[in-house]
């Protein structure tokens, strides 16, 4: 009996040390946050038939504070960051991540019980970023992909970018905010993106 | 050899290109999309047709059960499988290719025609490849952005490539006209169902609708040209970590 027991604490314990250690690797990171998402998105009815507030709400509380807005904002706006001032880097992250939690949030509202695949995660340990790979399986179609990435931030990671499909959610809209930059500067894009945010705000939710 | 195709491509997209717009202005200013404004023109006749498009595809989604959606996109899926096999082959990647065949074999006797995915279940993944990819790992740039009436986006290559999967397509070759139109029919709605739920996070997410579906095709291709393992930029930024 005795030895059994310790048989088992020793089995314990050697399974709990590998689990401590990876707690905070990014791709456990990223699946502990899609599978506390998706049980909630599962188990609410108002979410599945598109309440954006709820799941804007949903995004907010489990997703956001994985989430690095300032960088996502740089890789958004490209060349031009630099140009900005640390005040504006902050409206414009702040802008940029209502925008962003929105369609995060909107995406969610069509999820229809389509699984989550995980990909193996190629890490070394001096890495400072490191992409996260998961495939969306819904039958009938082909799986979509959906990759994360992340970088190192301390002790933790962040996400500082996603793409879906091969199509990053952030690099997007380089384009159009480099332009906007051009003729209207840095304030002109922060007008922008508050316009289109206050726009989202009164029709919807 | 690849330099010649690729200069005769290019030759004959700009053929294409030039042919297309008979002298239409070009007042775009970003380099990937010269002919932005008869490009936008197009997508305004696609948003026009959309109109009673969409509500098929509404009609449909909502109307077929799950299982039978499954197994009209399997069915669709099988015989596009096919195609993928010779362009993996021509792209060099043969694993994929004899995986992509078996895939076929299962499906279209095990799968009963190809209704369903059995090698799926079975492990084998599913690829999915087109002519335009193959010329895009051959190293075809490209070329000009168009945006085509019903097609929708392609770049000059694609439109190339798309051309070409059409001709080999075996539904478009079924002799039997009702038949045919109504299986490119079927399988045109189904597409444009699935694309449904991304209707609304697009139209929130862009604050130019042409613009982010151009840019997200864009990246989409490229993406699929490297089979998901494209080269991206580095950080430059370290203030804004």
């Amino acid at each position: 009996m005795m030895k059994f027991a310790l048989a088992l604490l020793f089995a314990l314990f050697c399974n709990l040390t590998p689990a401590l250690a990876q707690e905070n690797a990014p791709d456990a990171l990223v699946r502990k946050v899609t599978d506390d998402v998706l049980t909630v998105v599962r188990q609410d009815k108002e979410i599945r038939s598109g309440n954006t507030r709820k799941a804007i709400d949903l995004v907010e509380t489990k997703v956001l504070p994985y989430f690095n807005f300032q960088r996502m904002t740089a890789l958004a706006v490209g060349r031009d960051w630099n140009k900005a001032t640390p005040e504006q880097k902050t409206r414009l992250a702040e802008e940029f991540k209502t925008l962003l939690v929105r369609t995060y949030a909107n995406a969610l509202t069509s999820y229809k019980d389509q699984r989550i695949v995980y990909k193996p995660t190629r890490l070394q340990p001096d890495d400072s970023s490191v992409v996260v790979r998961t495939e969306v399986v819904q039958p009938g179609s082909q799986a979509v992909q959906l990759d994360y990435e992340l970088a190192k931030q301390g002790d933790g990671w962040q996400v500082y970018d996603v793409r879906v499909a091969g199509v990053s959610l952030v690099t997007n809209y380089r384009d159009t905010f480099s332009q906007e930059v051009r003729s209207n500067g840095i304030d002109g894009l922060i007008a922008l993106l508050g316009k289109r945010n206050k726009e989202l705000q009164a029709g919807k939710s | 050899m690849r330099t010649q195709l690729r200069s005769r491509l290019s030759c004959l997209a700009c053929a294409a290109a030039i042919a297309a717009l008979g002298g239409c202005a070009t007042t775009a200013n970003n380099p990937k999309d010269p002919f932005e404004s008869f490009n936008r023109a197009m997508f305004a006749v696609n948003e026009g047709l959309d109109v009673v498009i969409k509500p098929v595809a509404q009609g449909y989604d909502a109307a077929a059960p799950l299982p039978l959606k499954v197994v009209i996109g399997n069915f669709f899926g099988n015989i596009w499988d096919a195609w993928t096999a010779v362009n993996n082959l021509l792209q060099g990647k043969g694993k994929d290719a004899a995986s992509d065949v078996g895939r076929v074999l299962i499906n279209s006797t095990l799968g009963i025609g190809g209704a369903f995915d059995i090698a799926g279940e079975m492990g084998l993944e599913k690829h999915s490849e087109d002519f335009g990819q193959t010329l895009g790992k051959w190293g075809v740039a490209d070329g000009p952005f168009f945006y085509w009436p019903l097609i929708g986006p392609r770049t000059t290559r694609d439109t190339f490539g798309w051309m070409v999967d059409v001709y080999v397509d075996p539904v478009w070759r079924v002799d039997d006209m009702a038949l045919r139109n109504s299986l490119v029919a079927t399988r045109y709605i189904n597409l444009r169902a699935s694309l449904l739920p991304s209707d609304k996070v697009v139209a929130e997410a862009a604050f130019d609708r042409y613009e982010y579906i151009r840019d997200a095709y864009l990246q989409h291709r490229r993406s699929q040209i490297f089979d998901g393992a494209q080269p991206h930029e580095v950080i430059v930024d370290e203030a804004a970590r």
